[in-house]
């Protein structure tokens, strides 16, 4: 059981819904997202999800492209950012979800990767462009090392193949909104809790969705549907406005929207 | 030799299997949303390869509207100039648009029909696929929008406006370099968001499965041409055959036919740029390692950290620090030999086969030139080199002034 794993029991049990905020490893800089770990560790967040900056994100908006493109050119690199992790990990309880494009896990070696990885205190791993496919390899890896490979089911997954992915599920379940790309949207789709619900029907691992979803009262509606709701370009559009010119408010910011977002997903 | 689209049976027609590989090459790392899209092409795919209508259409369209087949002609004073084997050159740059790019967009667009979606989007670099694309679309009549990189669009005036007459709504791609790769990127983020309605006609023989096949198959008419034309004037294969590949498309195409034949040798040609230091060329096979990149596995440019390196060639068509898995698996199994050439190779054959053959090719297909003639200088005149000239260079008559203007 990793610690994912655990954290979704405690939460289940205590019959609450997670809130996991996206934050970009490096933007604006590696003791920023440190001191931001800390902070929002603070804020009532289930889990948090790391993102490894990468130059060619074809499945991210705007938003996040740029705080990627912001880190890379302060040179941020995977040890740095896991070495990082390492520091600041102990002194935190919610576990750290990679999100890391697959890229970047071959070039460094995947079971060096995963060995990195584990040691600096990450729980989980979403590589967002790894389908189901091509993914039994690194999952046999990743359980090895109690590490959760996590994986994304959308909209466009036909039912066959959303039967296969739930079966070798392990984490949570990471259900995309929208056919789209990563963003904060006004709307969300009509269908969404009713797809929610249809996924949760079928498993007993935890489902949580993420891509658009900006706003608490967005995620208050998802409390009866979802495990779970992820947030990105919310977080990091604030991040992005504000770090380089006032780090502390920028960090108080986002505390500020987390603590939002958890209340507004207290079951009533 | 019947006149089909379709290969003929090979030692590797079996390739890629059923999950998209070349030997270890190939694959799909791309977003789950995608995946969908991917497999109704696929299926599609197959289905009209056995629709004796769809290649009938397709045959009609690049006999009457492309003016296949291109033709294959002895370049005599450049043989003489260069004085060793005979170079024979299969004019891709007298198709309609100017190169092979046609020859895949043809057939993508007919897909695109039978899939019932109606729009289409497309990448461009140099802007050649992006006015192929284009014109297919007029064609048909389906609506097109191009993604090119804002550097690009600057440079390649020409290629925007044509794509503009033809109806094309052009997109500039201002993330990251500006160029191919990023054109690349924000046609995949376009697709994620409209893979109901839209089809994405990927130019080369890059990305997810099943587009390295697809677009291999559709430009595999080159070497089929090729070995037919090489027959009737020859009365026999060519000893070698040279192709630039930046992609690998026109390379792919035209080796894919001629792999099964193991007497006749293979050269694909990269971008050597200013020199092999990291962000002065565009050779993926020559300097770079197996990684991933655009939904495939395949030997790409990349830093330690996997982050993509940025690439520079002379020529915009082969500036990508990818290729396509197939060419990985050639050179794995070493059936086609990669080398490399640089810009200044490249405008000085150029310029030879402006002056030489009164023919002025596009600087991607100087580079093959280049190669050829350090090749075939050191080769006897009973051999036969055949050049896939894979475009003209009017679009580059601009660039091509500059750079020599300022040596």
């Amino acid at each position: 059981m990793s610690a994912i794993d655990e954290q979704f029991r405690k939460l289940r049990s205590a019959g609450q819904v997670a809130f996991m905020p996206f934050i970009t490893a490096g933007d604006p800089d590696l003791n920023f997202t440190g001191d931001l770990l800390k902070a929002l560790d603070t804020a009532g967040c289930s889990l948090i999800e790391l993102g490894f900056p990468y130059s060619d994100p074809i499945a991210d908006g705007p938003v996040i492209q740029e705080s990627y493109t912001r880190a890379l050119k302060q040179k941020v690199r995977v040890d740095d950012i896991l070495k990082m992790v390492g520091r600041v990990s102990p002194t935190i309880n919610t576990p750290l979800v990679a999100m890391v494009s697959y890229a970047i896990v071959f070039r460094h070696g995947i079971q060096p990767f995963l060995d990195h990885a584990k040691s600096a205190g990450i729980s989980g791993l979403i590589v967002p462009d790894l389908p189901c496919d091509e993914s039994d390899g690194l999952r046999a890896l990743c359980d090895e090392r109690n590490l959760s490979l996590v994986p994304l089911i959308t909209p466009t997954t036909a039912p066959e193949r959303v039967a296969r992915i739930l079966e070798h599920s392990r984490g949570f379940i990471y259900y995309v909104s929208i056919a789209g790309i990563t963003g904060e949207r006004t709307q969300l789709p009509a269908e969404l809790a009713d797809n929610l619900q249809n996924l949760r029907s079928q498993t007993s691992t935890p489902v949580c969705v993420g891509f658009g979803i900006s706003q608490p009262d967005q995620a208050s509606m998802l409390t009866d549907s979802a495990d779970g709701v992820i947030v990105g370009s919310a977080i990091v559009r604030r991040i992005g406005e504000l770090a380089h010119q006032d780090r502390n408010a920028a960090i108080q910011g986002v505390v500020d929207f987390s603590r939002e977002m958890v209340s507004s997903l207290k079951k009533r | 030799m019947p006149h089909s689209f379709l290969p003929e049976p090979s030692r590797d027609a079996e390739l890629p299997d059923s999950q998209g590989r070349f030997g270890e090459f190939g694959g799909r790392y791309v977003p789950e949303t995608l995946v969908a899209a991917l497999d109704q092409l696929e299926q599609e795919y197959v289905q009209a390869k056995q629709d004796p209508a769809f290649q009938q259409e397709l045959d009609h369209l690049l006999k009457n509207f492309v003016g296949r087949p291109s033709p294959f002609y002895f370049a005599k004073r450049l043989t003489d100039h260069c004085g060793g084997a005979q170079i024979w050159l299969k004019r891709e740059d007298l198709n309609h648009t100017g190169a092979h790019k046609i020859n895949n967009t043809l057939g993508q667009a007919l897909l695109t029909r039978r899939m019932g979606k109606t729009r289409v989007i497309a990448e461009t670099g140099a802007g050649q696929h992006g006015v192929a694309t284009a014109t297919a679309c007029a064609h048909f009549g389906i609506p097109c929008v191009v993604y090119m990189g804002e550097e690009d669009v600057r440079r390649q005036a020409p290629n925007v406006r044509a794509m503009r007459f033809m109806g094309a709504e052009i997109c500039p791609v201002t993330s990251g370099s500006r160029t191919l790769r990023d054109a690349v990127n924000q046609a995949m983020r376009d697709w994620m968001a409209t893979v109901e309605d839209t089809h994405y006609i990927l130019g080369s023989v890059v990305g997810p499965h099943p587009f390295p096949l697809i677009v291999r198959d559709f430009q595999a008419v080159i070497g089929r041409e090729t070995i037919q034309q090489s027959q009737a004037a020859l009365g026999r294969l060519p000893d070698l055959v040279v192709a630039c590949v930046g992609g690998g498309s026109n390379a792919g195409g035209m080796f894919y036919p001629f792999v099964a034949t193991t007497d006749v040798e293979l050269v694909g040609v990269e971008a050597g740029g200013r020199n092999s230091q990291p962000g002065n060329h565009a050779a993926s096979l020559g300097l770079g390692k197996p990684g991933v990149l655009h939904g495939s596995f395949s030997y790409v440019l990349q830093d330690p950290d996997g982050q993509t390196e940025d690439v520079h060639s002379a020529s915009a068509g082969l500036d990508y620090p990818g290729v396509g898995p197939e060419h990985s698996h050639w050179k794995a199994v070493d059936r086609v030999s990669y080398c490399s050439v640089t810009d200044q190779e490249a405008l000085d054959a150029f310029q030879l086969m402006c002056t030489t053959e009164g023919i002025l090719p596009a600087l991607e297909s100087s580079h093959a030139v280049a190669a050829t003639l350090k090749l075939a200088a050191q080769r006897s005149p009973d051999e036969v080199v055949v050049i896939c000239l894979s475009g003209r260079g009017d679009k580059d008559a601009a660039e091509i002034q500059r750079l020599i203007e300022s040596g």
